[in-house]
Parts: C-alpha cells; structure tokens; sequence
C-alpha cells in the first residue's frame, strides 16, 4: 500500500515537469542505447566468429614463405624461396599431421560450349578437399595418383559450374582451362559467400584442379625449385595443441631451409583460427569502447538524476513535511522518492532501448554484420537504468527521508 | 471531569531556540492538561509561544526539556517512526495554508492519511467520501485546490485531518487566511466536531474565533498567562447566525 502512495505521486512527478524529466534522462538514453549496441555487436560478432572458425576448422595451418630483406627494404610475402612437394611431404609425414596439401593458385578463364568465365584456379593434393573442408556433391573428388601425373581433370565450385553450364549436367563435360581442354569429374557443395579466407567473396566461385596439370598448364614452374608449391596447408590431429604443431612444423622447416640458429625465418605460419580471432578482437575493442561510453553516460546521467532529484526534494521540501505531518514515516519518504528515481531512469531506459534498437539495425545494414538483440540483452540495458536510479536516487531520498518535520513544513 | 485522564498532558516544558549566540525561550516551563472532548482556544500575541507549543502537541517537534503525555504516551519515549503513527492514528492537522496538494484532486487529498495508515482500513474509498460529506464537499470530489475558493479549500485540509477518526484536531490559525463569513462557517464546522467528541485545539488570535472554544488560554512570554473557561461558547454561534 505504501508502495501505491510513493508509484503514483512518482508518475505524476514524472509528468508534471517533461521537460526538465526528458532532459535528465538523457544521459540514461545515451547510456542505455549504447549499451544495446555494445551487446548486439558483441554477440554479433561472436556469432559471426563462430560461424567462421566452424567452417574453415580451428586446426588448420597455412605455411608460406615468407618475404626476404634486400638493402633493408622488406620484400612482399612469397620473396623468399617457395617450397616444394618435398616440404609438403616433410610436413604430412609429422606424426601429429592429420592431412596436408600443397597449393599453386593462379587465374584461369575457362570455357563451355555456352559460356566463358574467369575465376580463381586452386591447384592442390588429393588431400585438398580434407584439408580445405570441401565436399563434393555430384562426381568425385581426384586421386592422389591424378594430382601427381597432372591429369586434366577439375572440380568446380557451385558459380562457377552454374555459369559455366547454365542448363546443369555439368559432370562429366569437358571445358576449356586456358585452352587445356579438362573434364569436370566433380561439382562442389555450396559454402557460401562471406565464410573463412575473405569477406564478402564468393567461395563457391573456384576451380580445384590436380597440382601438377596447374603447375604444368597454368602457373609454370619455378626456376630454382622443382616441383614447386606456393604454399602448404595442414590439419593438426584432433586433441593436438595447435600451438604446438605450430612450433615443431616451424622447427623441422627451419632445418630443411636450412636457418640457422639467431637467423629469422624465411617463411611464416598462419594459424587462420588465430587470425579470425584477431579480427573479432578489433570487434571487441569497439565493443569495450562503446561498453566504456556506456558506463560513463549511464554515470553521468545517473548524476543528473541525483542533481535533479536533490532539486525535487528542496523543492517539495513542504510538501514532504505535509505528509509526514499527517502521517509518512521517513520510509515512506524514502520510498516515495527512490520509486521517483527508478522510474525517471526506467522510462529513459526505455526510451534508449528504443533508440539503441534503431543503431543497432542501422549498424546491421550498414556493416553487414550479423547483429543479435536477445532478451538477456534488453534485461540487462533495463536493469542498468533501474540500478541507476536506485544508486543515485538513494542519497537524494535518503535526505527527504531525513527531513525534519516541523522545519520541512515551514520552509519555504 | 477531575477523574478523567487528560488527553493532552504537559509537564514543565520549555523550548529554547538558539539564534547566534542568543537563546530565545520560546516555551518557558508550560504545564497543562486537555480533557477528551475540550475545545481549547490558545492565543497570544505572535512570539508568545502558541505555535511551539502547538508543534510539541502535534507530535512534529520535541521539547528542550519536560515531558508530555498524549492519550497517555510519554512522547519523549517515542521513536520517529512511532511519533509518525502517531500522527496519522491519533492526531488530525489543519493549517493556516491548508497545505493540500495542488497536483491531486480533493478526493486524493483527503484519502492521503488513510493510505499512509499502518492499521488495515476496510474500504478507504468510502471513509473518504464520508470525510467529504462531513465537511458538504461530496460533489467536489475531482476539483484540485486551484478550482477552490478558500474555505472550500480549507474545509477539504478538514476533510483530511479527519479521515483516520483522529482524536484530536489541531488547528494553527486555521482562519487566518479566510475572510469573516468563511471563518463562521469553518468554526461552526469545528463546533459540530467537537460535539461529536473530537478535542479541538485551536491557535487564535482573533478573539471572534476564540469565542467559539469552551476554555481560552493566553499566552505572553512563552507561558501561560489566562487560563479560562468560555460559559459563552454557544453565544458566538447564534451571534454568527445573526449577523
């Protein structure tokens, strides 16, 4: 009952002055908003970071070599001298290897009897497909035996065989790959666009081929290396530390190039479950940007309450004397002007909530980025600006709460 | 009369204001007692001490020294919280500036004391009606004090102070802002309460609103100077009607 006293004078304290109400609550709004935005990014991001480590794998590494100094100038990535099928053999024979393949990639235009089209060609073992977590769909993957002889041979991605034979029935035809003429033995199972090496790409837009016959038809050879590969690609064993693999793969290479000790490598390793999760740390550092701005804001409004709520108190300095003649205890005061405070912040919040809600969506179109608003995160924005007003209403309520009697009666 | 116990019961008390370094005794040394069922008129020039005196009675303020008994409770033992029942169980306010609450309507106003009361009330919207036939207001139910003239007002604040069957009514210069025939009206109104058993305290100082009291006290000084019976109580009341 007492509790119906203090909501219903809150409301009508809330409304008699909407203005100055709207303007205090601001900071709430700003505080709640962010905090919407923060958690929608953030869980986004998880989301989205998930979605990728699952599809490219979290035990998959990349070697390639690395770039080399000249006159103190850094060359690019690759300067250095590639690897050969050899390395990729070295680095499949680890125990702890669970697939490894060797990869040549280069641009090829290919041609149906209806269609052109130009496209990336992934030249690779037969292990590529583990290795790269691709299944086929219709027809079959190449052999080991094919990728070794240069067999002209090739498994098209989903676009690319949609493009190439608009009527389907692709299996089974021949095309022509930079004019080699090459039977298609497999199509692919669609991955998506967006997903593991690159946003916004189509993954499905590819061509895997035997490493030999790109080599051989596409790429050529290399100079100083036989057999050469552009980079090598492995999946740790299950249960493995990647970690691990990382340093002992790292290890065996140095001695196969022949690095010696106090030399920097010549090569990199790329963990691509590592560098996913770097680009969701970038995410999170906005994340925790906004989740600063947020506490601030909801800080300083919660000031602005408590500044404002102090100013109703000596404001209604008499009439709190009124009611505590004609019977309030200090609690019912105190309650009185806590509920006051909760509500102002509530009703902000609400209003943030709502505005927040608009970021986020905006955010969502213009990033595309995948966004989540969950109910954990609208009870958390709202219990915030409940938890505001409790704080901060609590030093101004307490004070009404405090009041003399007779003094508060006839102040003025 | 003599084997009642007194309602209001005040012993010695005195109340002594500190203004900068000088003390001002605004009670010095009070002893007095209130029968259930007087209506106590108190007056005195301003300063004299009526209104510290109605602030110890009220329960809003506590004495420098003494000790007074209300319904036969040392308020002196009184917590903050027992003092604020007290209020709303046993005592009924009406002030000068009638102190509504110009955001709620007369019906809200009245019904306030009901819902701060700590003893569960049956039906407090119908104890509020009641109040506000009491006082002739049943039809202004849902005006705010802005849409009242001043003895409407007034007779609302009664309306309030009444509402949780106090057993006493204060009243500081519950006239001082109405004009001559509002303030007929209003004291008739504590006259018929009083008669109905409520104890009617009221400061005064006009001696046309004192008339209506069965006993006058005058204070100067900070203490009681004249302590009489009024046998002309009734007369003021026909003479009200006849003028």
């Amino acid at each position: 009952m007492k509790f119906g006293v203090a909501s219903s004078s809150a409301v009508e304290a809330l409304f008699s002055n909407p203005l100055r109400s709207l303007l205090t609550m601001l900071g709430i709004i700003i505080g709640v908003g962010s905090v919407m935005v923060m958690m929608s990014i953030g869980e986004g991001a998880r989301a989205l970071i998930d979605q990728q480590i699952s599809s490219v794998g979290t035990n998959l590494l990349t070697v390639q070599p690395g770039g080399i100094q000249r006159g103190g100038r850094q060359m690019g990535a690759g300067g250095a001298r590639p690897f050969s099928e050899a390395d990729v053999a070295a680095v499949a024979e680890q125990p702890f290897v669970q697939a490894a393949t060797g990869v040549l990639n280069g641009q090829a235009t290919a041609v149906s009897e209806v269609a052109n089209w130009v496209t990336n060609i992934q030249g690779g073992n037969a292990s590529y497909f583990t290795v790269n977590n691709w299944h086929v769909a219709e027809g079959r993957e190449f052999t080991e035996q094919e990728s070794q002889s240069g067999a002209a041979v090739a498994v098209l991605g989903k676009t690319t065989a949609t493009n190439l034979f608009p009527n389907g029935d692709a299996v089974g035809q021949r095309i022509r790959i930079n004019s080699v003429p090459t039977e298609i033995i497999g199509i692919l199972e669609s991955k998506g666009g967006g997903g593991g090496g690159g946003m916004g790409q189509d993954r499905d837009d590819t061509i895997i081929a035997p490493l030999s016959m790109v080599r051989n038809r596409i790429t050529g050879g290399n100079r100083w290396v036989a057999r050469h590969v552009q980079r090598i690609q492995f999946l740790v064993q299950d249960g493995y530390d990647v970690m691990q693999a990382q340093d002992e793969t790292s290890t065996m290479i140095r001695a196969r190039r022949r690095i010696e000790a106090g030399q920097a490598d010549n090569f990199n390793i790329i963990n691509f479950a590592d560098m996913i999760k770097q680009r969701a740390a970038a995410t999170e550092t906005m994340s925790t940007l906004l989740a600063f701005t947020a506490a601030v804001s909801l800080i300083v409004g919660g000031v602005g309450v408590m500044n404002i709520m102090l100013v109703s108190v000596t404001e209604r300095t008499r009439e709190i004397g009124l009611r505590m003649a004609i019977g309030a205890r200090g609690g019912d005061i105190l309650i009185q002007f806590l509920v006051e405070a909760v509500a102002l912040c509530t009703l902000g919040g609400l209003i943030g909530m709502a505005i927040g809600w608009i970021g986020v969506f905006g955010y969502a179109q213009v990033s595309k980025a995948p966004m989540v608003v969950s109910p954990v995160i609208i009870f958390t924005a709202l219990g915030a600006a409940a938890s505001v007003g409790l704080i901060f209403g609590f030093f101004p309520a307490r004070r009404a709460a405090q009041l003399d009697p007779i003094q508060a009666l006839r102040y003025d | 009369m003599s084997s009642e116990q007194p309602i209001i019961s005040c012993k010695d008390l005195r109340k002594i204001y500190k203004m900068g370094d000088q003390e001002v005794h605004a009670l010095a040394g009070v002893t007095l007692e209130i029968k259930q069922g007087e209506f106590v008129a108190i007056m005195g020039p301003s300063g004299s001490g009526k209104s510290s005196l109605m602030n110890l009675i009220g329960a809003l303020d506590r004495p420098t020294s003494g000790e007074m008994w209300i319904n036969g409770k040392a308020l002196s033992q009184m917590s903050r919280d027992e003092l604020a029942d007290l209020r709303n169980e046993t005592l009924g306010f009406v002030f000068q500036q009638f102190n509504l609450l110009a955001r709620q309507d007369a019906f809200h106003n009245v019904k306030l004391p009901l819902r701060y009361a700590r003893k569960p009330i049956a039906d407090l919207d119908a104890r509020t009606n009641e109040c506000l036939e009491m006082v002739g207001l049943a039809s202004r139910a849902d005006h705010r004090p802005m849409q009242l003239s001043g003895g409407q007002q007034q007779r609302v604040a009664i309306a309030r102070a009444l509402s949780n069957h106090p057993r006493i009514l204060l009243a500081d210069e519950p006239t001082g802002a109405l004009d001559t025939k509002t303030t007929a009206e209003i004291m008739e109104l504590f006259q018929n309460l009083n008669k109905q058993g409520i104890t009617v305290v009221v400061i005064t100082h006009e001696n046309e609103v004192a008339e209506y009291a069965s006993r006058q006290i005058h204070f100067r000084d900070g203490q009681i100077e004249i302590d009489s019976a009024n046998p002309n109580a009734g007369a003021a009341l026909k003479r009200a009607h006849g003028g």
